[in-house]
C-alpha cells in the first residue's frame, strides 16, 4: 500500500480481495498475501474513520492563489 | 412690423421652464407602480441598470441605481413583463423624465414561470439535464466544497451531518450571497474556483428554504451552465423539497435539502465500519475454511493408501540402500586387497630383473674400454683389447686373448641343454 492510498481505493482493494479470497482461486501462498494485503488496509480505514476533522475551512482566492483559513468552530 | 410679444416679465429661461415643469411632476404624481415589457436593456459598469419600459403604443424610460439593483432576485431582461415602483423624475441636463425605480419585480408568478419553463425547455434541449453527461458521486469523498451562504442555516446542517457521520471529511466552504441578482455572478465564480483550486471530491451547492424569489438564483442560466461545465460532481440542494430549481435539474445530483445533501454525500462512518468489519471477518472466514481445507486434504493424503504405500516404497529403498552400501564396501576392500598382493608380486618380479641380482646369480657385465660400452656380441672385439669384467661382488681386470665366434646364441644353449 503507498502513501498515496486514499479511504476509497483502500475500501475498493479490500472488497476486490474479499471477492479473490471467496473466488477460492488463490494458492496457499496468495491467500497469505493478500490477506496481510487486506490487514493493512483495514487497518488504515480504521484509523481514518476514527480520525476527526471537524474544522470548517474557508477558501478564498487572493491574486490567483487560494488560501485555506480555519474558521473557529462554533460550539452548537 | 416688429411684435414684442409678452412683457419682459412674463419669459421663462429653459432652465426656469424644467424646473417648474419638473416640480410639477415630481410633486403631482405620487410614486407609483408602472407594468410594462423591458427593454434596451443594459447595465452599465457603474452596476446602475438603464432600460425603457413599453407597451404597445409607449415607452418610458427607466433607470434603477446600483444600490437598489442589488436586491433583485432576478435578471432583468429585454422581453420580460415587469411591474416597477417608482417615481418620475426630471434631468434637467437632456431635458428629459424617467421612471426612478425602487423595487423591481416580475409581472406576476405567471411571467416568471414563463421564463423559467423556456430556459427550461431551452437547457434541456441543448442536453444540460442529460442523464449521460451526469457524474458519478464518489462512495468516498476525502474533501467536500460547500457553496453556500456563510451565515445560513443550510451551513450548518449541512456540517452537522458530515461530522456525525464522517468527521474525517475535510470541509472546504467557498462563502457566496444565495440570493440577489449579485448572487448568480458570485455562485458562477464560486463553482469556477472550486475547480480550479481541484482538490475537492463533490460540491454541495445551496441553500435554505425561502420564497421563490429568494431562490431565484439557481434558476438563473449563467448558474446552470456554471454547475454543468464543472469538473467536480455537483450536489444541488436548494430550498424544500418541494422546490425545484434549473439547478437542481443539471447538478449532477439532487438532494431535497441541505442536510439531506451531506447525507447523500457521505456514508455513516458507523456503517463503513460495520461494512469494513463485514469485510475482514469474510476474509478471515475464507481463509480459515481455506486452510482447513488444506489441513484435511493433508490429513487424508497421510492416511491414503498411496502414502502409505509410497512410505513403504521409501523404505524398501532404505534397505537395497543398505545392502548395496554394504556390497560395494566389501566388492572394494576385497579388491583392494587384491591388487595389493599383485603389488608384491609384481616388486618381486621387478626387483629379480635389477643386474645386480642378476650378477649375484654369477652373471657378469664386460665393460669394453677402447669402445666404452658394455659387450653384447664379439663382433668389435679385437685381441688384446682390455676389459672390465664386474661381477656380483668386485671386478676383474682382462684381456682378450682370443675371439670365438658363435653362432648359436648363449640362450639356445641354455633353453635347449639336451642338443
Amino acid at each position: 500500500m503507498n502513501q498515496t492510498t486514499n479511504f476509497e481505493q483502500a475500501f475498493a482493494r479490500l472488497e476486490e480481495i474479499a471477492a479473490i479470497l471467496e473466488g477460492g482461486q488463490a494458492s496457499l501462498d496468495e491467500t497469505m498475501q493478500y490477506f496481510e494485503e487486506a490487514n493493512e488496509l483495514f487497518q488504515f480505514c480504521a484509523a481514518k474513520l476514527n480520525q476527526a476533522e471537524e474544522k470548517l475551512y474557508v477558501i478564498s482566492k487572493k491574486q490567483d492563489a487560494f488560501q485555506l483559513e480555519i474558521e473557529e468552530k462554533e460550539q452548537a | 412690423m416688429w411684435d414684442d410679444g409678452p412683457s419682459r416679465s412674463d419669459i421663462f429661461t429653459v432652465s426656469a421652464i424644467t424646473l417648474e415643469i419638473k416640480e410639477l411632476l415630481e410633486t403631482q404624481l405620487p410614486t407609483v407602480w408602472v407594468e410594462g415589457e423591458i427593454s434596451n436593456f443594459s447595465r452599465h459598469s457603474s452596476g446602475h441598470l438603464y432600460f425603457s419600459l413599453k407597451d404597445e403604443s409607449a415607452q418610458l424610460a427607466c433607470v434603477m441605481w446600483r444600490m437598489r439593483a442589488g436586491a433583485l432576485f432576478f435578471l432583468p431582461r429585454d422581453g420580460l413583463r415587469v411591474r416597477a415602483l417608482g417615481s418620475i423624475r426630471v434631468y434637467e441636463k437632456r431635458g428629459t423624465y424617467q421612471l426612478d425605480i425602487a423595487r423591481l419585480i416580475p409581472a406576476g408568478f405567471g411571467e416568471l414561470q414563463a421564463a423559467f419553463e423556456a430556459l427550461k425547455l431551452k437547457l434541456k434541449d441543448e442536453g444540460l439535464f442529460d442523464p449521460l453527461h451526469k457524474k458519478p458521486i464518489p462512495p468516498f469523498p476525502e474533501r467536500i466544497g460547500i457553496i453556500t451562504s456563510p451565515t445560513g442555516a443550510a451551513l450548518r446542517d449541512i456540517q452537522q451531518i458530515l461530522n456525525r457521520r464522517m468527521p474525517f471529511v475535510q470541509k472546504i466552504l467557498r462563502p457566496t450571497l444565495v440570493q440577489g441578482e449579485s448572487a448568480v455572478q458570485d455562485i458562477v465564480n464560486a463553482i469556477e474556483e472550486m475547480n480550479e483550486f481541484g482538490a475537492v471530491d463533490v460540491i454541495i451547492l445551496g441553500r435554505g428554504g425561502g420564497t421563490l424569489e429568494d431562490l431565484w438564483a439557481f434558476n438563473e442560466e449563467a448558474v446552470a451552465r456554471a454547475v454543468y461545465a464543472s469538473r467536480v460532481p455537483i450536489i444541488s440542494a436548494v430550498g424544500h423539497e418541494i422546490d425545484f430549481t434549473i439547478c437542481d435539474l443539471v447538478a449532477d445530483l439532487r438532494a431535497p435539502t441541505p442536510s439531506a445533501a451531506a447525507e447523500i454525500a457521505v456514508k455513516n462512518s458507523v456503517d463503513v465500519a460495520q461494512e469494513l468489519n463485514e469485510l475482514i471477518l469474510s476474509c478471515r472466514r475464507t481463509i480459515d475454511s481455506c486452510l482447513s481445507n488444506y489441513r484435511k486434504t493433508l490429513r487424508s493424503m497421510e492416511q491414503s493408501y498411496s502414502f502409505r504405500r509410497s512410505a513403504d516404497v521409501v523404505r524398501q529403498r532404505q534397505q537395497r540402500l543398505d545392502e548395496l552400501s554394504r556390497a560395494i564396501t566389501s566388492y572394494c576392500l576385497h579388491k583392494f586387497k587384491f591388487q595389493n598382493e599383485k603389488m608384491i608380486q609384481l616388486r618381486k618380479r621387478f626387483s629379480s630383473l635389477h643386474p645386480q641380482a642378476v650378477l649375484e646369480r654369477g652373471f657378469a657385465l664386460v665393460w669394453h674400454k677402447r669402445l666404452s660400452q658394455f659387450m653384447k656380441t664379439t663382433d668389435d672385439a679385437c685381441v688384446d683389447d682390455d676389459l672390465d669384467i664386474h661381477l656380483g661382488k668386485g671386478s676383474l681386470a682382462a684381456r682378450i686373448t682370443k675371439i670365438v665366434k658363435l653362432d648359436v646364441k648363449w640362450r639356445d644353449a641354455f633353453d635347449e641343454p639336451n642338443h
